[in-house]
């Protein structure tokens, strides 16, 4: 559940998707769920000329399977605070493995 | 060897390939992932999937240009990146080439 409370931290801010067809989604991150879905408002597509397909679109929904990369602004990322919820993860994965 | 309870807890102990990423916490790591691509940048946060948060990063894109008969690298800088685990084939402390 790491990632799904960091994204949830996120929310509100301007992100770029970038997907695993190579497109990329410029948008402002609304809403995470546990499988890591993503919903964007106001989008705008980076190559609009290469991809005019959502050239109406405004709101979308992204499937969390179909993403490759998120970019985001280092400024609102607290790397300390990752880095100890990421320890405390691994070693809640660990317990629960060793739980057998 | 009677308490082997307070193991999870311990992060000096390395015993699944895991604790390996984990070692790597705040440090430069090389990722290779599918698609012929790799990354390079600091690691910040990773789990059971090999999702990742990683900084600083530059992307090596490896791309064949059938005009040329040649083998390209396109190179592309983030600050801030997440990487969604199942794209991902290797973790590496970083090897310059």
């Amino acid at each position: 559940m790491l990632f799904f409370s960091f994204f949830k931290t996120l929310i509100d801010e301007q992100v770029i998707v970038e997907l695993k067809n190579d497109m990329s989604i410029r948008g402002t991150l609304k809403s995470v769920d546990q499988f890591l879905n993503i919903k964007l408002d106001n989008i705008s597509v980076v190559d609009e000329v290469k991809y005019p397909h959502l050239s109406a679109v405004k709101n979308v929904f992204i499937r969390g399977s179909v993403v490759r990369y998120v970019h985001l602004p280092a400024a609102v990322v607290d790397t300390t605070l990752l880095e100890d919820a990421t320890r405390k993860e691994a070693a809640a994965q660990a317990s629960k493995m060793g739980g057998r | 060897m009677a308490d082997t309870g307070a193991d999870e807890l311990d992060n000096t102990i390395v015993s699944e390939p895991l604790d390996l990423v984990r070692l790597s916490l705040n440090e430069r790591v090389f990722v290779k992932l599918k698609g012929d691509r790799e990354i390079r940048g600091r690691l910040h946060a990773y789990d059971s999937h090999c999702n990742l948060v990683l900084s600083d990063v530059e992307e090596t894109v490896y791309v064949m240009d059938d005009e040329l008969e040649d083998l390209k690298a396109i190179k592309k800088q983030s600050e801030m990146l997440f990487v969604r685990g199942d794209a991902v084939v290797l973790i590496s402390p970083p090897s310059q080439s």
